[in-house]
């Protein structure tokens, strides 16, 4: 178990500035995430963890020991790699054993430590076999038995998974949960899969060109995103995402859509968003929070009557994208309601979980869910 | 369907006359070999001798000629394991870490294409200065110096076709660049290794230009050797064979054993520039 901590970190290769002064704090046995759109430096950020690039500028620590010049080898860390990197001339006892051989471990404690991570993978009938003759779920599984089996300090992931199938996906996810559950070990994880930074992180740190865009937990990021860029990458399907203005009346703030169509604010968004009145701002609101309206409405809904343009199943919720003012709006309906394209719509807002931007920055000023 | 029944046949035909055409001249000197002088000089030709008799490669045992090839063997084998380490190196620094830009490795192979008379006066006159000449030192650092450039080439490409991954793995794992070299690089690219050492080897054994301009009579290689049997005055037929089967049977072990390599090493990401 390790911390980590880095301090303005700068990476170029060539012209292009691919890290632009990375800040980041892991905390020993957390778990954290690195996700961002391909292209956002989040696994050139992992290799500098691991010490696979040079660094131009800024500081790595690992348990306030300062790491930048200090070769792979020894920073006691283990990474899986995406495409497995199993040797495909060793059977894969060979390939968990190499880095405990690499480093002169005695043999027998070698083999006790081989068969206990195999154990603990369920790939112990698999040792006498070559990658070749392995399905990608397994070479996975090697892949981690090899990372696991040195009990490093640190432990980096990058994309381990995409080279799955979803089902195999799903699974694998569940076992590195597991398995972080197990061995308390920090573990930093790179994806740019959502649902995996979601499901796995307790920390998720969402990176866009080569800075880091907001620190903290799942659901912080989710509920009370910081910028624009961070609530339209997390939640599936997007955000929604409305240009308009804010109208005061009275002690009430308004939304107000280019075609006048007006959404009320709760009242404990007001007060965040007062200094905003009578300027241009975008509204984002997540397709769960705009249901088909039925029943009685709750005290922040705001009813809309709208047509349908498009209807996506998805098994368990229906996906309906429906025309408002200039803009699309994707609304969430029960799996089994009838709906058509071409239809009216009754549509309730929760403006409770709305999210209010500032379109010339694209910074989150107000949200509907206090902090 | 009367011509594609005739096809079969004569296509077999067709191979079969091909085969004799070139394997008619290595029968006919392994065949010399083992006559006596009135065979071989016998009209018309005996196409195949009475009984083998093995005279002609007693008296080259006898003389001490055969011994140019254990000469050959020796500057063979080590010049090729040098030009092989050498030149694996070379090409891991050309391919892993950029070495000389993208240019360096094409000026590297330019060297191969030179001509070697073009160089050799130059080379014995430096080789006399140092005393070099007719020494076993002098060819085989020029002969590694030769294949360095074919080796670095070749080995060049299998190591490009390596993913970068599984050393990086490695270097994690507890590697230093030397054992990642050693246990990763080396396994992954023992097909091309292998042909590589092969056509390197082939070319240190069949030389004949350096040879003979840079040996006298310590290191003379059975290329050299055979050119000796030409007279002004007769040819020893015999001898010459002989010495030619000698010379070409140590290639053909290497082939008929290394063949799956050579085939999969050609094959594999050589072409690659």
């Amino acid at each position: 178990m390790a911390e980590l901590m880095i301090r303005g970190l700068h990476k170029r290769f060539g012209p292009v500035e691919v890290l632009r002064g990375v800040n980041l704090q892991v905390s020993s046995g957390e778990f954290t995430v690195l996700v961002g759109p391909s292209g956002c430096g989040k696994s050139t950020l992992l290799r500098t963890i691991a010490g696979l690039e040079d660094i131009e500028k800024g500081t790595i620590e690992i348990d306030g020991k300062l790491v930048n010049d200090v070769r792979p080898r020894d920073r006691d860390i283990a990474m899986v790699f995406q495409n497995y990197a199993l040797y495909p001339y060793m059977n894969v006892r060979d390939n968990i054993a190499f880095g405990l051989r690499a480093r002169r471990t005695p043999e027998a404690e070698t083999l006790r430590r081989v068969n206990a991570a195999a154990e603990l993978l369920g790939i112990a009938g698999l040792l006498e076999r070559f990658p070749r003759h392995l399905s990608g779920g397994q070479r996975q599984r090697v892949a981690i038995g090899r990372a696991i089996v040195r009990n490093p300090r640190l432990f980096l992931f990058d994309e381990p998974l995409s080279n799955l199938d979803a089902q195999l996906r799903d699974e694998m996810r569940s076992e590195i949960k597991r398995l972080h559950q197990e061995l308390a070990a920090t573990m930093i994880y790179v994806t740019h899969d959502q649902i995996e930074a979601m499901t796995l992180a307790d920390r998720i740190v969402l990176m866009n060109s080569g800075q880091v865009e907001q620190v903290g937990a799942p659901l912080e990021l989710y509920d009370r995103p910081a910028t624009q860029f961070v609530a339209g990458f997390l939640g599936s399907p997007k955000i929604n995402l409305l240009p308009g203005r804010l109208v005061a009346n009275g002690s009430r703030l308004h939304f107000e859509a280019g075609d006048g169509t007006s959404l009320m604010l709760p009242s404990h968004m007001a007060a965040a968003a007062h200094s905003y009145s009578d300027r241009p701002v975008t509204l984002a609101i997540r397709p769960q929070h705009v249901t088909e309206a039925l029943g009685i409405a709750g005290p922040d809904d705001v009813r809309l009557r709208s047509s349908i343009e498009l209807v996506q199943p998805t098994g368990s919720r229906t996906y309906v994208t429906a025309r408002l003012a200039d803009s699309r709006v994707v609304a969430e309906a029960d799996a089994h309601a009838v709906l058509r394209p071409g239809a009216a719509i009754d549509l309730a807002f929760d403006m409770s979980h709305a999210i209010l931007i500032d379109p010339e920055n694209g910074r989150v000023f107000a949200c509907g869910i206090a902090g | 369907m009367t011509a594609r029944r005739l096809a079969l046949p004569l296509r077999y035909a067709a191979v079969i006359a091909l085969t004799l055409f070139f394997i008619f001249p290595v029968y006919w000197l392994f065949i010399i070999s083992f006559k006596t002088p009135e065979e071989i000089f016998h009209y018309p030709p005996v196409w195949y001798p009475k009984s083998i008799q093995f005279a002609n490669y007693h008296v080259l045992f006898k003389d001490g000629d055969a011994f140019t090839v254990w000469n050959s063997l020796v500057l063979a084998s080590i010049s090729t394991f040098l030009a092989m380490v050498l030149g694996t190196m070379c090409a891991y620094s050309l391919a892993r870490f950029k070495t000389g830009g993208e240019n360096l490795a094409v000026w590297i192979i330019s060297q191969r294409l030179m001509p070697p008379i073009a160089i050799i006066f130059p080379i014995f006159l430096l080789y006399v200065w140092l005393a070099w000449v007719d020494t076993y030192h002098g060819l085989i650092i020029l002969y590694t110096a030769f294949s360095l450039p074919y080796v670095i080439w070749m080995m060049r490409g299998y190591i490009e076709e390596v993913p970068l991954e599984l050393e990086e793995s490695a270097l994690v794992d507890g590697c230093t660049r030397w054992e990642v070299l050693w246990k990763v690089v080396f396994p992954m690219v023992r097909t091309g290794l292998f042909a590589t050492a092969v056509f390197t080897f082939v070319f240190a054994w069949n030389d004949f230009i350096f040879a003979l301009v840079l040996t006298r009579t310590e290191v003379t290689t059975y290329t050299v050797q055979v050119t000796h049997y030409f007279g002004g005055q007769s040819n020893f037929w015999a001898k010459i064979a002989a010495m030619s089967v000698l010379g070409t049977v140590p290639i053909f072990v290497v082939v008929a054993t290394m063949q799956r390599f050579l085939v999969r090493g050609i094959s594999m990401g050589a072409v690659k520039g």
